[in-house]
């Protein structure tokens, strides 16, 4: 008989010893730890039961129209195809300009200081509420310059809201968490491997196209799924800089262009706007809008575990 | 050749991802500017007492509204006190609950959870994290509020106030409540970070001592990661001031400032954050000096975030000494 390895067992350390303090202390943070859990099981399953009780099938393909009372307005497909639109929009804009940045802080960052700079430009773009950019973006895009990429009325005003305007916004939503989580992920493949590169006759650029970024492709997926799941729970954006109009109505262009140039809605702004604090009114549709919502966003979380599990470490939130 | 040739090929893509780099910072530096200049005017009319208490805040943004077309004839005059107080109010209460919330549940996933629990947890907070502010906003709005409305506020108290404002539901107490479930998983995420960088050694050390494992905890994982509580709550602070969507769903909507000698019904009052306003009055920018009003709050909100943007470099600095990387 083989001798048994000795197990290591956890230190149980009896608490009734404590003083009184330290174990109201230990039950604070069961209570604590245990009612996050309570909490977002309740909030889950209260969302799983309004939207089964709301949800219609029907309500996925048919467009919204202005109705007096729940039954007769319509369903939301313009909503979920402003939520797809505006999220690839504002992912394709984001994750060049987030990889771009962070590659240049990482692997050239000079002068110093510029690179210091950028990043705490990064920062504070991560800081800054997104109803101060939508109103940003909202001056920004009322240019006479910028009048191409939104509604123009016949006097030059600029109406400023569009998809291209919303999804410009968007991206700079999703940058701080591309940008954060690329650069983790460059700066965690070892100095070594760099120098093999170069050591082969690689330049500097062809080194960060072939080696490193593919090793920090697990990264950048992370980075590029939570900024993805922020576009598509962001609703002051929507609110203010893509119109939030019932349906998609597009501007003048070419086809795809058109619809881009014209104004739409997402599913945050449509369930906001059938909540009580909008004008619809329609609590069934904002439940079952929401619930759609909810799956996406639950649906990107587990993408995002299933990268990080297969790509090392998960930086929790951020 | 091929060597010259290559090294121009690199210059180029470090000049060019350089420019993109410097887009950032002008794009930044870009909205500084273009807020506070559109901005100014409301600012230079009312002077510090901008700042003040005076006068009823919704009546004044009513006045500013239908201010005359003439540019000469512009209505200015605002005290936003009641909305600065309401956005003090409602980030100071959701940071102090979550501060401890937070880092009861930090300690706990670190030290205290079974296997199996924390396991369950970390996907948790990530959900919590995740869920949209809308769908908080939702519930909170279709839930939580006509429970308090109908249970927690009695005819009694609606009628003793009824000459100053309504009471509905939509409170202090529900904004507060939900705004702190959102930032409580925010600043987990950073506590549990920093908790599970204090060097083993430290805390073995006190265990050999003899000390139970919650004090070992709270004095010296807890105390060691004090930079990084404070980075969260700058952080947090940072997303509950610009919270607009799930605060104008559930705060009331009324520019008022509670007032806390009113014992329970202070938390019963409605409140109107600053980035709530925003949002409630997005149809009236084509006004002018409306939404110079409203840009005026916008700057307020965009100075007081860099400011925590700062704060939060700051508090972070003596993390880097344990390489935690925030």
């Amino acid at each position: 008989m083989a001798a048994v390895a000795p197990q290591r067992t956890a230190a149980r350390e009896p608490t009734s010893t404590w003083r009184l303090g330290d174990r109201a202390a230990l039950t604070a943070c069961w209570a604590c730890g245990l009612a996050l859990c309570a909490l977002a099981a309740a909030i889950c399953v209260f969302m799983l039961v309004k939207g089964l009780q709301y949800l219609r099938p029907e309500l996925l393909w048919t467009h919204p129209v202005s109705g007096a009372d729940q039954a007769g307005s319509g369903g939301f497909l313009d909503p979920m195809i402003g939520t797809v639109v505006l999220t690839s929009l504002g992912t394709v804009l984001s994750l060049p300009l987030g990889v771009g940045v962070a590659v240049w802080v990482v692997e050239y960052g000079r002068p110093g200081w510029l690179a210091r700079a950028v990043e705490s430009a990064v920062e504070v773009i991560a800081g800054t509420p997104s109803i101060v950019l939508a109103i940003f973006g909202l001056l920004l895009f009322q240019q006479k310059v910028l009048g191409f990429l939104s509604f123009q009325a016949a006097g030059g005003a600029v109406f400023g809201r569009s998809f291209f305007a919303a999804g410009a916004m968007m991206s700079l939503i999703a940058l701080p968490l591309v940008f954060a989580s690329t650069r983790e992920a460059l700066q965690s493949v070892p100095q070594h491997v760099r120098e093999a590169s170069y050591a082969l006759g690689k330049t500097r650029i062809a080194t960060i196209r072939r080696v490193l970024l593919p090793a920090a492709r697990p990264g950048i997926a992370t980075g590029t799924a939570l900024g993805m799941g922020r576009i598509a729970g962001d609703t002051a954006i929507v609110v203010i800089l893509l119109g939030a109009t019932l349906q998609l109505s597009p501007a003048d262009g070419p086809p795809l262009v058109r619809d881009l140039k014209g104004t739409g809605s997402t599913l945050t702004s449509y369930v906001y706007n059938n909540s009580p604090a909008g004008e619809g009114n329609a609590a069934e549709k904002a439940y079952a809008a929401a619930f759609v919502l909810l799956g996406i966003v639950i649906a990107l979380n587990l993408v995002i575990d299933r990268i990080s599990r297969r790509g090392g470490a998960l930086s929790w939130t951020r | 050749m091929r060597v010259a040739q290559a090294s121009r090929s690199d210059q180029r893509a470090e000049r060019s991802l350089g420019a993109l780099s410097c887009a950032i910072l002008a794009i930044v530096l870009g909205m500084v500017a273009f807020v506070v200049m559109k901005a100014w005017p409301s600012f230079s009319h009312n002077g510090l007492a901008f700042f003040g208490s005076g006068g009823n805040v919704d009546r004044q943004l009513g006045a500013i509204f239908d201010s005359p077309a003439d540019p000469r004839h512009y209505e200015y005059t605002l005290r936003a006190w009641p909305l600065i107080y309401a956005t003090a109010l409602t980030t100071a209460v959701a940071i102090g609950l979550g501060l401890v919330v937070s880092t009861l549940t930090a300690i706990f996933i670190v030290e205290f959870a079974p296997g199996r629990l924390r396991r369950i947890l970390e996907p948790v907070v990530r959900l919590l994290a995740a869920v949209p502010s809308v769908i908080y906003g939702l519930i909170g709005i279709l839930v939580l509020v006509p429970f308090v409305g109908d249970h927690l506020i009695t005819t009694e108290r609606k009628a003793s106030v009824i000459y100053v404002v309504q009471l509905s539901g939509s409170s202090l107490l529900v904004a507060c409540l939900i705004l702190t479930v959102m930032v409580t998983p925010i600043m987990i995420a950073i506590i549990v970070d920093a908790l599970r960088a204090v060097p083993r050694g430290w805390t073995e050390g006190a265990a050999a001592l003899g000390v139970n494992r919650w004090r070992t905890v709270w004095t010296i994982s807890v105390h060691a990661s004090r930079p990084a509580i404070v980075a969260a709550a700058v952080l947090a602070t940072a997303r509950a001031l610009g919270e607009a969507i799930m605060l104008s769903m559930v705060s009331g909507s009324v520019g008022f400032s509670p007032n806390p000698l009113d014992g329970i019904t202070f938390f019963l009052e409605p409140v109107r954050p600053l980035a709530a306003t925003i949002v409630d009055n997005a149809e009236g920018l084509s006004v002018k000096p409306f939404g110079q009003m409203i840009y005026a709050f916008a700057a307020l909100l965009l100075l007081s975030s860099l400011v925590l943007s700062i704060g939060g470099w700051a508090a972070k600095q003596p993390l880097k000494r344990y390489g935690v990387r925030v």
